[in-house]
């Protein structure tokens, strides 16, 4: 009974932040899981991490110009995924991003320095911190959200299609730059609604740690997709309790509980490994 | 000209960053050509993150950063270089790696922001300057610089044949994993360096940066490294230089932030280096993968 207390104290579903911060926490979780699932498909955790960081610099600006930080993140994440989706070619993928990324940082760590941010207003920023989530901020979340999943709904054929055999997909139409692009502007939007809930630096922890999870455990990519999903959801609750019970910030455990959730999604698949070569060898 | 470059030099800041800032400016770039040719590019950003992290624990427990920086990162590199094995799980292992890290990083520095006077150090260690830094560090980066181009020196030969093909090195007697590892060992230590002294941003742009515009440019390996180190001494010689200058300019009276100089000038330098591919033929650093 003590214990049920100090895990949910009073206020942790009533205090009106933590209202909010429950709502956006939710669809980020299941907007990053849903994103997720092709970051971790198509081997592209550098593009999750880099999109959410250089957007980061967006929201600096946004802080310069007096504007809205959402609106900041929002072209910043997009114009990101743009520029990386311009200068690559499959080859060069892996360094553009990081080109991209640097770039944008210089451009963030330039606002920073003409707008004298506050120190703490950044840390928010970096790490995520749920008490700093408005009502507005919820509702632009949730259309983020509902843009996101239209869209994953319909390019979800296509896309899988593309990410799991790009050559015979592009074979039978399915066009392989297109569906590169489209790919980098979902992350865009994962980023943009994940930032202001968890933070620029680990927003892709919510991208990649439920969904390779959700990999190892699940058969089939639909199945794979639902259990990251499920995943991501726990992580985000656990993590709020846990970031309103010590006060700590929440993207510390997020990246805590996504990198058990993953550990686990390993063991689980050499152990089911070692059963099923059992099985095939009598 | 030569009155501006005096006045360069005098300031001592300013020295010890020309100084510093060369010494893992041609680190960077002689080991970035490898990073890049081999599509390490995460791997060598992730380690400036990872590293910070380490850094963070160093100030609280105390001790010297260096040692935060290197001993993380040397961990963090051999964990990535174990983890996964093939690409796509060497990915996600390198993303998740990063994520727990990073979470540990936002920990450590909650602690820091909670201390009665957190001053400047964990802005110090997010975004490091190279105008603020140290000069009793210019021995210990001095050193590990001369070891990881020693280390690198003694790795060319198998490490272009592991890189060009793997397959055919590994037939050949090459042992791979070995190179591989060891050469991880090298990234790890010239990213850690340079995110002590520059940050974790300018230690990934120094490290690919120019390395990608010298392997456009270039058609031998060697010719490769050369002109990726004279790239990287030519960002930091001009960004230095610039931010020096920027003292007078407006908006502030306290000078623009080096990094956002340095950062441009290697984008310039990639930028160029695309539009220079355009008009020429095929460069033949592009056959090795």
């Amino acid at each position: 009974m003590h214990l049920l207390h100090v895990l949910f104290p009073s206020g942790l579903f009533t205090a009106d932040f933590m209202v909010n911060a429950w709502i956006a926490g939710s669809a980020v979780a299941v907007l990053s899981a849903s994103v997720g699932f092709f970051v971790v498909l198509r081997g592209a955790s550098f593009a999750a991490h880099a999109i959410p960081r250089a957007s980061f610099a967006g929201a600096a600006g946004a802080v310069l110009a007096g504007g809205d930080t959402l609106v900041g993140l929002a072209v910043f994440s997009g114009l990101s995924a743009l520029g990386i989706a311009s200068l690559s070619s499959r080859r060069h993928e892996s360094q553009t991003t990081a080109l991209v990324l640097t770039a944008a940082l210089g451009l963030g760590a330039l606002f920073l320095s003409l707008g004298n941010a506050y120190a703490p207003e950044v840390y928010a920023l970096l790490f995520g911190q749920i008490v700093g989530i408005s009502r507005p901020d919820v509702v632009g979340i949730l259309l983020l959200l509902a843009l996101a999943l239209l869209a994953t709904a319909i390019l979800y054929r296509p896309l899988l299609y593309a990410s799991v055999a790009p050559d015979v997909a592009e074979a039978k139409g399915v066009p392989r730059r297109r569906m590169d692009i489209l790919f980098l502007l979902l992350v865009a939007l994962a980023a943009t609604a994940a930032v202001p809930v968890v933070g620029a630096l680990l927003s892709f922890s919510l991208m990649v740690g439920p969904a390779a999870a959700g990999s190892y455990f699940g058969r089939g990519p639909a199945q794979s997709l639902g259990i990251g999903v499920v995943i991501g959801l726990l992580s985000v609750w656990l993590s709020l309790v846990f970031a309103y019970d010590t006060g700590m910030p929440v993207g510390f455990f997020v990246a805590a509980v996504t990198a058990v959730f993953y550990g686990l999604g390993r063991l689980w698949s050499r152990l089911s490994e070692g059963e099923n070569a059992a099985r095939v060898s009598p | 000209m030569a009155a501006f470059i005096a006045s360069l030099l005098t300031l001592g800041a300013t020295r010890t960053a020309l100084v510093i800032g060369s010494l893992v400016a041609a680190t960077s770039g002689a080991v970035g050509v490898f990073v890049v040719l081999r599509g390490q590019s995460f791997s060598g950003h992730a380690l400036g993150d990872i590293g910070t992290t380490g850094a963070a624990a160093a100030y609280l427990g105390g001790i010297s950063p260096l040692y935060g920086f290197i001993g993380v990162g040397v961990l963090g590199g051999l964990g990535i270089e174990t983890l996964g094995e093939r690409a796509r799980e060497r990915d996600v292992a390198t993303g998740i790696v990063l994520s727990l890290m990073l979470g540990i990083g936002a920990l450590l520095l909650y602690f820091m922001t909670q201390r009665p006077n957190p001053g400047s150090g964990p802005v110090a260690i997010l975004f490091g300057s190279i105008f603020t830094v140290d000069p009793g560090v210019t021995g210990p980066v001095a050193l590990f610089s001369v070891l990881v181009l020693l280390l690198l020196a003694v790795l060319y030969r198998p490490l272009v044949f592991t890189t060009v093909n793997p397959q055919v090195a590994r037939a050949a007697g090459v042992p791979t994993t070995a190179v591989s590892l060891l050469f991880m060992l090298a990234i790890a230590v010239a990213v850690e360096e340079s995110a002590l002294v520059a940050g974790a941003l300018l230690s990934t742009a120094l490290l690919i940066g120019p390395a990608s515009a010298a392997v456009r440019w270039t058609r031998h390996v060697g010719e490769a490294v050369a002109l990726s180190v004279l790239l990287g001494l030519l960002a930091v010689v001009l960004g230095v230089a610039l931010a020096y200058q920027s003292y007078a300019w407006p908006p502030l009276d306290r000078g623009w932030p080096v990094s956002f100089f340095i950062v441009m000038i290697v984008l310039l330098e990639y930028l160029l280096s695309r539009i220079g591919r355009r008009t020429r033929q095929e460069p033949a650093t592009r056959q090795v993968p």
